[in-house]
């Protein structure tokens, strides 16, 4: 119950933030979720009610835009891009060798919570395809056969 | 900040700015956006930094923008005084240490730079600054001009002026290089009628896509009843392969920021949004700074220049949704909504924003603005072609060597894009196509190669001019796996508002993968064909109106493709999984049996140093067998 | 008045008509799917659809929201238009195979089927035509229900997909879906609707079960009428 509490007041002290402006709900959002990794459903409806906002209008929104996950990400946010630069440089069996290394389909997280798959729309680092964005970092010219020993660094940073 | 409100006021700052464009101590300049740091820019800065202070040297460090050669960066300039400002590509941090020798020394011996830049045009002053006093060392001259490189040679730099020369997060240097010049005109000495009246002369068109005229979108505006309204800078670039905007919010955020000021004047606007990409965290930085640092010196805010003219910027950031790069989906999701547009029957500049008139702009094409007014609509007017006037930035990406981004006069012939500027194509393969227009947009066969880059030009030929996204592609390129790429794109990211588009655009995006997986029927490009103008008259957005170009244009410039991924099951390029087989070369392969432990179907096999073979039942097609052979010796048939 | 011309008709109307309502005024019929006269209109549904002609440029637009304009040429039938229509239906026959609204309309304008697409087998009988939405925005004033996802993901839906607390389970989404996608069962008790069942109230006068509780506590709260004087049906007040 001690975690729910911090949860509202955080989610309170981030609307705040914004001026309890309506128009707002973006961006409180991408916070809350820079916040938590994910949104959780008790931010939300924090959120509907300090905005007065439908909570089906926020889970409208929330479900509409790519960047937003109702579900708790891994410790390490891995990016395929698949740019169309990335893609005619062969992209996808980036994305599928990754899908078979971490054992999940795209959109997934690891059971081990170290990894979230995902595809990005065009990372814009066109003169390096392909490449491939984890934790932040950019992976350039990226091949299958790096992949192992990348994934085992991340890991071992834990 | 120094408030800033009069010309002199202007001039004072600049010289400050000048003072570190062309400082009397030695310089060193970092590329450093985005493109530049994924290069390894960060790294590089740092061991400058280290390097700087390990022999306490009197450098100044600072950082930039692009100067558009992503294929050659990290890109570090060094600048002394009196000598051309040297270029230097592909920096290392191991590097560092030679070229801090270097600089110390006065030689090029170790690291030579790619161009020497002897003197700034700058292009809003109509001056030129020089570098270098008296003759070019003698050291240097083996060194070519920045313009007499071929990646150089036939750009000009307008929307991209100070991209890569100037540190984004220094008002000074932008108002060094003629900044805020424009606006101060415009706030003190023209009437908003003659700033609309220039912007029609001078034939600007929209560059995010629609290609509408500028001016006459503010006139609208201007005319549009209200006393509240808005301007908005577009910075929602989606299409796949092209960034030339953040470029642009990255490297130089004052030019969006000027020309908004001077459309919101002209329009009768007090507020503006610039609506950027989530994913481009450095836009926004850059963004954020510049506004608080113009807002500091007065350029936003009130009584700006002394006049009764007030103008304040907010930023509202993208959450991944390409469908909001369309202007009433941006309104909607600027007033906290999902992105979804409505019909445009009552136009934005009348009924925009929270129901106001408002004008919504390319991050290009405001960029532009100031230098319009600066130099006069008639000079703008001359650049390029009749009907495609002044320059277009372009992201060259794909399979072409230069990629990079750069700016060109329209009507320039896509030739001298692709072969001249970009250097062809790698490897010795065949130019097959270019993409333009991203997924709204179509492919222009290498037959076209001719063709003047402009809106007509493009549009004749199937395509558009789009937003600048240019992706090359040779012989290994597969068009039939292109357009599924981008329908697959397009369904992924429609709105799912209406009919056409959420169920239209999936259904074409299943008929193409059934092509590529060897389940085409006979009949089904034909199917595509009646769909596709279905969709496109009956989508209530551009997005789905454009939806079914690439799939149109393709089928237009290599319909046989289709054919024989139809007919033949056959894949003519080496790229739809379903379609090819990847063989190992018996004489070329020496049995090191890197190969077979590489493979994760473990589906290859053979003695030790004897060549060894796929079993194709088993064979996923990931292709890791092909590029872990150093011999060459597994090709795809 | 606007005057313009509906498939070689002239006809005028006030200006801020809608194209539908003035072919429709004229006996010229335009089918519709999403066009509900008791909320605001999307053009979501595209069956609407008719070609505007002004001067030289012809455009197709959807008539529930296209206002007439004077000398424009309206054409509802022409090959165009119907291509369009024709493909909108293909598309809904599969989404929603077992819709007989859908199956119904598609074989009125001669439409089969199009075998090349494989029919959906979840997305039940939703067309995504908002009505329910908007009704439960605009008219009943509680946004239960919305919008999650998009592109062919988008389905209508209580947020998270469970019981919505704000629902007063007043049905009006249902009365209002044209497909009849919504279910609701009602027995003398209780209603279900949306995964949530609700108590109903019986009259104090004829003793019949005739509203969800909520929704009487609701319209109570609304309108400041006490719940006593509510807590009689339409026949006995």
């Amino acid at each position: 119950m001690k975690k729910a509490t911090t949860t509202e007041a955080k989610t309170k002290e981030i609307v705040k933030k914004h001026g309890r402006d309506k128009s707002g709900l973006i961006a409180i959002l991408q916070d809350i979720q820079e916040e938590y990794n994910y949104l959780p459903k008790e931010a939300l409806s924090v959120v509907g009610e300090q905005l007065e906002v439908p909570i089906s209008r926020i889970y409208e929104v929330a479900t509409f835009y790519n960047t937003f996950s109702l579900n708790p990400r891994g410790r390490y946010l891995v990016e395929v891009c698949a740019g169309t630069a990335c893609h005619v440089q062969g992209a996808f069996n980036l994305k599928d060798r990754l899908q078979r290394d971490l054992e999940i389909e795209c959109g997934q997280t690891t059971k081990d919570n170290m990894f979230t798959l995902e595809e990005v729309r065009c990372l814009g680092c066109c003169s390096l395809a392909p490449v491939v964005r984890i934790g932040g970092n950019i992976h350039p010219y990226l091949t299958q056969n790096e992949i192992p020993g990348i994934l085992r660094n991340y890991r071992k940073q834990g | 900040m120094k408030k800033i409100s009069t010309l002199d006021d202007l001039k004072k700052t600049g010289d400050k700015g000048l003072k570190s464009l062309f400082p009397s101590s030695v310089k060193i300049v970092v590329g450093m956006a985005t493109s530049g740091i994924a290069s390894g820019a960060g790294e590089v800065y740092e061991a400058l930094i280290a390097e700087i202070k390990k022999r306490k040297l009197p450098y100044v460090l600072t950082k930039t923008g692009s100067m558009g050669m992503d294929f050659i960066e990290p890109l570090v300039d060094v600048i002394e005084k009196n000598k051309p400002r040297l270029s230097y590509g592909k920096m290392t941090a191991d590097k560092v240490p030679q070229l801090i020798d270097q600089i110390v020394k006065g030689t090029i011996d170790k690291i030579k730079p790619i161009y020497r830049v002897d003197e700034e045009d700058i292009i809003a002053k109509r001056e030129k600054k020089q570098y270098l006093k008296g003759a070019v060392p003698e050291y240097l001259r083996e060194i070519p001009a920045m313009y007499d490189i071929p990646f150089y040679e036939k750009q000009v730099k307008i929307a991209t002026r100070n991209c890569g020369i100037i540190d984004p997060e220094n008002i000074e240097e932008y108002i060094a290089r003629g900044g805020y010049l424009a606006a101060q005109k415009a706030l003190t000495s023209l009437s908003p009628a003659a700033i609309v009246d220039d912007v029609i002369k001078s034939g600007l068109k929209g560059r995010g896509g629609g290609g509408f005229p500028t001016g006459v979108k503010w006139q609208s505006c201007v005319a549009a009843k209200g006393d509240i309204k808005y301007v908005i800078c577009n910075g929602d670039e989606g299409d796949p392969g092209a960034y030339m905007d953040r470029s642009v919010m990255e490297g130089d955020p004052h030019s969006v920021i000027e020309g908004m000021i001077i459309g919101a004047y002209a329009i009768g606007a007090q507020e503006g949004y610039i609506y950027v990409r989530n994913e481009y965290p450095l836009a926004v930085a850059n963004l954020t700074k510049a506004i608080s640092d113009a807002r500091s010196c007065g350029l936003l805010g009130k009584n700006i220049f002394g006049t009764n003219f007030n103008f304040d910027i907010k930023i509202g950031k993208g959450a991944g949704a390409f469908v909001c790069g369309e202007s009433t989906a941006l309104m909607a999701s600027l007033e906290g909504k999902a992105g979804e547009p409505r019909a445009k029957y009552v136009h934005t500049v009348e009924h925009g924003l929270w129901d106001r008139p408002t004008n919504l702009n390319n991050v290009e094409t405001w960029a532009n603005v100031p230098v319009i007014l600066a130099r006069s609509g008639k000079w703008f007017s001359e650049i390029g072609v009749p009907h495609s006037t002044g320059t277009k930035v372009f992201s060259l990406v794909g399979k072409i060597n230069n990629i990079g981004l750069v700016e060109v006069p329209m009507g320039i012939p896509l030739k001298d894009i692709i072969y001249d500027i970009g250097g062809g194509i790698p490897g010795g393969k065949k130019f097959k196509a270019v993409q333009t227009g991203g997924p709204s947009g179509g492919c222009i066969p290498a037959k076209m190669i001719d063709l003047s880059v402009d809106f007509d030009a493009l549009w004749e030929a199937g395509s558009m001019m789009g937003s600048g996204g240019m992706i090359v592609m040779d012989e290994k390129t597969c068009m039939v796996d292109l357009a599924r790429y981008f329908i697959e794109f397009l369904a992924a990211e429609s709105c799912g508002k209406c009919t056409p588009c959420r169920e239209g655009v999936r259904r074409m995006n299943d008929i193409l993968h059934d092509i590529c997986d060897g389940r085409g029927k006979v009949g089904d490009v034909e199917m595509l064909e009646s769909m596709a103008k279905g969709i496109a008259d009956g989508s209530l957005c551009a997005l789905g109106g454009s939806a079914p170009n690439p799939v149109l244009s393709t089928i237009k410039y290599f319909r046989e493709e289709y054919d024989a991924h139809i007919n033949h099951k056959h894949c003519p390029a080496g790229v739809c999984r379903a379609l090819i087989r990847y063989e190992i070369a018996a004489k070329k392969c020496t049995g090191c049996g890197v190969c077979a432990k590489k493979c994760p179907s473990e589906c290859i096999s053979g003695e030790k140093k004897k060549a060894h073979k796929i079993n194709q039942k088993k064979c996923i097609k990931c292709g890791i067998c092909m590029e872990s052979c150093k011999f060459n010796a597994i090709t795809v048939e | 008045m606007v005057n313009f011309i509906i498939d070689g008709k002239k006809i005028s109307a006030a200006k801020g008509t809608m194209v539908l309502e003035a072919a429709r005024a004229n006996g010229i019929d335009i089918p519709t799917l999403c066009a509900h006269e008791a909320v605001s209109r999307s053009g979501a549904c595209r069956l609407c659809v008719v070609e505007a002609k002004k001067g030289k440029r012809a455009k197709i637009v959807t008539s529930c929201l296209y206002p007439v304009e004077e000398g424009i040429i309206i054409e509802t039938k022409n090959e165009r238009v119907l291509n369009v229509r024709r493909l909108v239906l293909q598309l809904l026959l599969a989404r929603c195979p077992e819709s007989d609204v859908i199956r119904d309309l598609a074989a009125q304008l001669g439409v089969a089927p199009q075998p090349r697409f494989a029919a959906d087998k979840d997305k039940s009988k939703c067309i995504l035509c908002r009505s329910c939405v908007r009704v439960c925005e605009e008219i009943v004033g509680v946004s239960a229900i919305g919008f999650s996802c998009r592109g062919a993901d988008k389905a209508v839906s209580t947020p998270f997909n469970e019981d919505s607390a704000v629902c007063i389970g007043c049905g009006a989404c249902a009365f209002i879906c044209p497909t009849g996608h919504i279910e609701m069962e009602t027995t003398e008790e209780t209603r279900k609707i949306w995964g949530r069942t609700f108590k109903m109230k019986a009259c104090d006068v004829c003793g019949r079960y005739f509203a969800p509780e909520d929704q009487l506590k609701y319209i109570s709260k609304k309108t400041g009428v006490p719940l006593k004087e509510l807590a009689v049906c339409t026949n006995c007040r």
